[in-house]
């Protein structure tokens, strides 16, 4: 790959949606729809989880809506998503099932895993999610490889790779990161800042709080986005991926955003003021503020939203109810995928 | 008059070819004056002069291949009366790039223990090997070629990525500089740097670089210089290539290989000298190789790199530079998963895999000289293990010597241990014995070293324990 900097930008594997930095008003009412289904799938998760029916580690999305969906609006279906384990949003913002993914949660057989995964460990091959990761940092090398098939076919693919502030401090990103530059691989690294990494602000736990500036020393660009702005997200990944994609290599974007819940559901958030969060919901939250955008620019009325607001519920209610009424993985399911069975060439 | 030697250039090297003279009798050196080329089978290195003086007599000729370490090459004639004992004869190697580590043993021949095989009148070269080697499984007709095992690795990566485009070769020092240990020489010219890739050094980052790729689709062979450093890495090997098929509920395979040198190589000390047999043998999602010869070298390679699975591929430097037979048979691709029954016998099981094969067969034809006639199964795949090949022979032996590199403690042979006294308690007539690497980390300096790790001699102490016969 030594010569991968000098080659031609790929050639496009298919024909390439027309977008804009800015969206007409049919995609700013799906980004509301979007946004709004992550936020009542995750409300409805962690009720199933105070009841018991959704275990282990279950890390909820809710407040960094905008992220997902925004840079999931400037992707073709071709490109691929990998991220960490608050992947709920991800996946729905991927067109997987709400269904499967809730299934999945509950450790049920109908799950993206047939529950063998939960909620850390989930995949679809067809929308081309690839995780999905338990380990901190783990996806940004992943990633990277998966940008590396992309470039090794002569594919135009992009793969956007999701990790948080947290993780931006293992060594393995950086590892990432310098071949990602050296082989001008076509990957954009969403960092997703949400302040918190469990419980240690960014300020206690990193000595340059500027994510964006982290691959000064590999010679990739970055910048600072709010990521509680939808369309400022849409505009910066949309420029981040077309770079990519013309084989002008990798590209970081630092999302400023903020969960509204605990790491995960066992955690009090006790690191922080009751205040903080209740200002980041009041002023800044990413779904009040598309709908003040919609209303005011007349692209939809109280009512056209609340009938989208029913749409989602009744299809997290369905999940919600499928994924309790499907059955478990039988037993048998236990000795199975640990390998691919070999076939004989 | 100064005695110039023949330089050891690297762990390994035992002997070398002078590729070239840099100067002619009468001509004048001084210290760090470049006097001849020497390869070794890894590199051609630079000599430099360490004394001063004019060249008398160029011993060796140019183009003399297999001069031995220490062999008189040239004479100087000094400006003073420098005494002819000088050690290190005078000249100093000079590698021609820096390298990460050239590990390897200068002692290859010591380990054996001073055990030397019957069979006089073979060639040296044959005589780790005897004709019970020949793989049973193929036709009588079957011809083969002496073939190095570090070129039969390569032969095989070369055979895949002919076969299949998706097969890439990436790692520290693979392509450029031909693989610190020559594995992939002459890959590069064939299959450019798209396809054999050198990487920075940074294993846990081009693990999950491969890794990533294999989610794609495509098949990398992924080289460590040595298992020693795929610690770093082996979050990546186990978090990421060995569950994630599960995880997914089947959806996302990982077709690749980790591939490398593992375990002792000779006088690089306890980080550069692990084995990892048992570390990745006890990880399900993985299938675990380490072969012996060069013939199953190449064709559990092949297979390794075709199968839909993440596969560690355990290879020994020790082993690089030995010959065996290789059939000539095109597409040779042996099946993951199966022991072979390297030498039959009735008296004593001895189970054994890479290099310690060698030690096993070597113990085998001393016990035969005392009536024990030991069965040698070479494990070949630790995961999943051929249990059972290694019950029926214990069914008929009833005794069994487990023999690894690696540690005792809750090792490959404790493994085997287990499984025989569950599955054949009632066929023991003794309990099973482990040789065993001692449980220290691995020493340096070599008496210490050579007592740390297992050798022909502490097989046959075993085996002779689990017959019952008097120690000698």
């Amino acid at each position: 790959m030594a010569s991968a900097a000098k080659k031609p930008a790929p050639q496009p594997t298919k024909t390439r949606k027309k977008r804009s930095h800015e969206p007409a008003k049919a995609e700013l009412l799906d980004f509301y729809r979007d946004m709004l289904l992550i936020r009542r799938f995750e409300e409805k998760a962690g009720q199933l989880y105070g009841m018991g029916l959704i275990a282990g580690f279950c890390h909820l999305y809710i407040g960094q809506e905008a992220v997902v969906v925004g840079v999931q609006s400037a992707l073709d279906s071709d490109d691929q998503v990998i991220t960490g384990y608050r992947d709920h949003g991800h996946m729905l913002a991927c067109g997987m099932e709400a269904r499967g993914v809730m299934a999945e949660l509950t450790g049920r057989a109908a799950g993206y895993s047939k529950g063998k995964g939960g909620s850390m460990h989930m995949f679809s091959r067809e929308k081309n999610f690839f995780g999905g990761h338990g380990i901190v940092g783990a996806p940004a090398p992943i990633g990277a490889g998966l940008a590396f098939a992309n470039r090794y076919r002569g594919s135009d693919a992009v793969c956007v790779t999701y990790f948080g502030d947290g993780a931006s401090n293992q060594g393995q990103v950086y590892e990432a990161f310098n071949m990602a530059s050296l082989w001008k691989l076509p990957v954009v690294f969403v960092i997703e800042n949400n302040q918190y990494a469990m419980g240690t602000s960014v300020a206690r736990a990193s000595a340059e709080t500027e994510f964006s500036k982290r691959g000064i020393s590999f010679e990739i660009p970055g910048e600072q986005v709010d990521g509680m702005d939808v369309l400022a997200v849409r505009k910066a990944a949309h420029k981040a991926i077309e770079r990519a994609r013309a084989g002008d290599g990798p590209y970081i974007l630092e999302m400023k955003t903020y969960r509204y819940r605990g790491h995960s559901m066992s955690d009090p958030a006790k690191y922080r003021t009751r205040e903080e969060v209740q200002d980041v919901r009041e002023h800044h939250d990413p779904i009040e503020m598309l709908k003040k955008r919609l209303l005011d620019a007349g692209h939809a009325t109280e009512d056209s939203l609340k009938a989208i607001e029913k749409e989602v519920r009744e299809v997290v209610n369905d999940a919600a109810e499928f994924s309790q009424s499907s059955p478990e993985p039988e037993p048998d399911e236990l000795w199975t995928d640990v390998l691919v069975e070999a076939r004989r060439s | 008059m100064t005695d110039i030697l023949m330089p050891a250039l690297s762990p390994t090297m035992e002997e070398g070819t002078l590729a070239k003279w840099l100067v002619k009798e009468g001509d004048t050196v001084k210290p760090g004056d470049v006097i001849a080329e020497i390869e070794t089978d890894k590199a051609t290195m630079e000599v430099e002069a360490v004394d001063e003086g004019v060249i008398s007599k160029l011993v060796v000729p140019a183009g003399t291949e297999g001069v031995k370490i220490n062999a008189v090459i040239a004479r100087l004639d000094g400006d003073d009366e420098t005494p002819s004992s000088k050690p290190n004869g005078g000249a100093t190697p000079e590698p021609r790039a820096e390298t990460k580590d050239e590990p390897a043993p200068a002692q290859a021949k010591a380990t054996n223990n001073g055990h030397r095989l019957r069979a006089p009148e073979q060639a040296p070269q044959d005589a780790h090997e005897p004709a019970s080697l020949k793989d049973p499984d193929l036709p009588e007709d079957t011809t083969y070629t002496k073939t190095h095992v570090r070129d039969a690795l390569r032969d095989a990566i070369a055979e895949e990525m002919r076969r299949d485009e998706t097969v890439f070769l990436m790692g520290e020092e693979v392509a450029q500089y031909q693989g610190a240990y020559k594995v992939s020489r002459g890959l590069l010219e064939e299959f450019g740097d798209r396809r054999v890739i050198d990487t920075p050094i940074t294993e846990y980052g081009f693990a999950g670089l491969g890794v990533g790729a294999a989610f794609a689709g495509l098949r990398p062979v992924v080289e460590f210089m040595t298992f020693n450093f795929a610690m770093q890495a082996i979050d990546h090997i186990i978090n990421s290539a060995a569950k994630t098929l599960y995880m997914s509920g089947g959806q996302m395979g990982c077709p690749m290989v980790f591939r490398g040198p593992n375990g002792a190589a000779s006088r690089v000390a306890a980080q550069h000298s692990q084995d990892y047999s048992s570390w990745y043998a006890h990880v399900p999602g993985l299938k675990v190789i380490a072969p012996y010869d060069a013939a199953d070298a190449k064709g559990l390679l092949k297979a390794a790199i075709r199968d839909p699975n993440p596969v560690v591929f355990l290879e020994h430097e020790l082993m690089y530079g030995e010959q065996f037979d290789v059939p000539d048979i095109e597409d040779f691709v042996l099946p993951i998963g199966k022991a072979r029954i390297r030498r039959q016998g009735d008296g004593v099981t001895l189970v054994a895999h890479s290099r310690m094969v060698k030690f096993a067969l070597e113990a085998a034809e001393e016990l035969a000289k005392e009536g024990i006639e030991a069965e040698v199964i070479d494990l070949r795949t630790l995961r999943p293990l051929d249990t059972a090949t290694v019950i029926e022979s214990v069914k008929k032996t009833n005794r069994i010597v487990t023999c690894e590199e690696g540690w005792r403690t809750f090792g490959v042979g404790a493994e085997i241990a287990a499984v025989v006294t569950e599955q054949a308690f009632d066929y023991l007539d003794a309990p099973p014995l482990r040789v065993t690497q001692k449980d220290v980390p691995l020493p340096y300096a070599a008496n210490l070293e050579k007592l740390s790790l297992p050798h022909t001699a502490d097989i046959i102490e075993a085996a002779k324990k689990v017959c019952y016969r008097e120690q000698a």
